[in-house]
């Protein structure tokens, strides 16, 4: 219960409503607490069926960077 | 899928553990808490301290809602379910906590109560506004992860004017149970020493990192709020040594691709607008925490299942062997329990610990087994 996905929004739909999905799988989520502020094509935070923050792509991608350079592997 | 495959990736996982390995230091031990249940389950579930050189010890923490629900709540939960013309919805996790003799809500749903397990609290105001002759519960438990959602829904059937839904409320708030343990007589007393916490990432994002920050300040404790992949968690390992190897207690920030200092404003402030502190709440396995739980604020009496139904008082709860009480305040560990595996299983739980995937003896007897008949045989 505890366990939330991260999901991207595939389609918005009335009613502070989203369609998001995760490996495949489609699934509608609330987006009442965004305030407004999600688009078609952004990450989301999934908890129990409502979209708690957004994720972000290139954040990740920054410490995707960091973690390659801490191995001392080169950022891939 | 970007943001999840990448950041499992073993053989980065197993570079930043060697960093690891090479940074710390052989002449002293480090012991760092991991708060929330996600993160036990995580690094049960990827064998992370079997990457970790023999003087880092993770402590699990007391972040599993499920398992820290006391009993007189699950009592009462079956004593409302039992009530006439009730519908009780929750989340699958709660069915199987044990309450007093045993009980469970999944037992009393056997015998006949109506019990639903639903994915999202917006199910059960849908089942309500679809039984309007049905009286439908939704026991909300949780951390501030599932506390905004109940927000959102409370406020919904106000706007439906939804006369046959109401909440039973028994959500928590994080920092308290965090003080709790650093203010416990063994964190005090030594017996109990920690270097460091590993804070909890989706908690975060809806509180910001703020809501951590008077940890490094009040009480010296580095804390680093981390993400729930292994290589989220090895690299706030590597943070949390550097930190104690340069004596630092600061808030550091992991997961920045979903946390901010701020964290989702809009959230807090429905959260607010619902619901107001309790004076001190329950806990399992840390006792009565002043200012640790939260409540639907009498503006929305209407919708509060505590004031609609009358409940039962809490009993004493009966000494047992269960050792739940000691994990969750990071003092012992699941082996430590003589019921372990024995007396003690997920299939027939006697302490909430196993029920949750989240729980610290789940986690061990989903995960932990294996790697421990690796190592006799091996
Ligand atoms: S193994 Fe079972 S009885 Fe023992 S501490 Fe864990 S939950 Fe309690």
């Amino acid at each position: 219960m505890c366990l939330g996905l991260p999901m991207i929004v595939v389609e918005l739909r009335p009613g502070d409503v989203a369609l998001a999905e995760y490996e495949g799988v489609r699934k509608e989520v609330s987006v009442a607490l965004l305030a407004g502020d999600v688009a078609v094509g952004d990450f989301v935070l999934v908890h129990v069926g409502f979209a708690l923050s957004k994720i972000d792509p290139e954040r990740a991608r920054e410490t995707l960077a960091l973690l390659a350079e801490i191995a001392g592997l080169e950022a891939r | 899928m970007i943001l999840v495959d990448e950041f499992r990736d073993r053989d980065v996982a197993l570079r930043i553990a060697r960093v690891i390995g090479a940074e710390a230091r052989p002449e002293r031990s480090y012991a760092f808490m991991e708060f929330c249940g996600g993160h036990t389950h995580a690094i049960f579930r990827y064998a992370i301290e079997d990457l970790l050189p023999a003087n880092i010890r993770m402590v699990h923490g007391p972040g599993c809602p499920v398992c820290v629900l006391p009993i007189g709540r699950i009592d009462a939960a079956i004593a409302l379910a039992g009530q006439p013309g009730v519908t009780l919805c929750t989340y699958g996790d709660v069915l199987r906590v044990p309450g007093s003799h045993r009980r469970s809500l999944l037992k009393a749903k056997a015998e006949g109560a109506d019990i639903r397990v639903v994915y999202s609290p917006m199910d059960a105001v849908k089942l309500a506004q679809a039984s309007p002759d049905r009286q439908v519960v939704f026991l909300a438990v949780g951390f501030e992860t599932t506390t905004p959602p109940t927000a959102v829904v409370v406020l919904e059937a106000e706007r439906l004017g939804l006369a046959n839904f109401s909440v039973f409320c028994n959500h928590v708030l994080t920092p308290p149970a965090i003080a709790a343990i650093l203010d416990s007589p063994e964190a005090q007393g030594g017996a109990l020493r920690l270097d460091g916490i590993i804070g909890p990432a989706h908690v975060s994002a809806v509180t910001g990192s703020r809501a951590f920050a008077r940890f490094p300040r009040d009480y010296g404790q580095p804390v680093v709020i981390t993400g729930f992949e292994p290589l989220d968690v090895l690299q706030a390992i590597l943070m949390l040594v550097r930190q104690a190897n340069a004596g630092r207690g600061e808030i550091e920030n992991q997961f920045t691709r979903g946390v901010t200092e701020d964290g989702n404003r809009h959230a807090q402030g429905l959260m607010a607008r619902v619901f107001e502190s309790r004076e001190t709440f329950a806990w399992r396995g840390l006792g009565q925490l002043p200012a640790s739980g939260i409540r639907l604020r009498p503006e929305f009496a209407a919708w509060d299942a505590e004031r609609r139904f009358s409940l039962p008082e809490p009993e004493a709860e009966p000494p047992t062997a269960c050792r739940c009480g000691a994990i969750l305040r990071g003092l012992a560990r699941p082996a430590d329990c003589r019921l372990f595996g024995t007396g003690c299983t997920p299939d027939n739980p006697i302490g909430a610990c196993m029920v949750s995937s989240e729980g610290a003896c789940a986690a061990e007897w989903a995960y932990g087994r294996a790697r421990h008949r690796g190592k006799e045989t091996a």
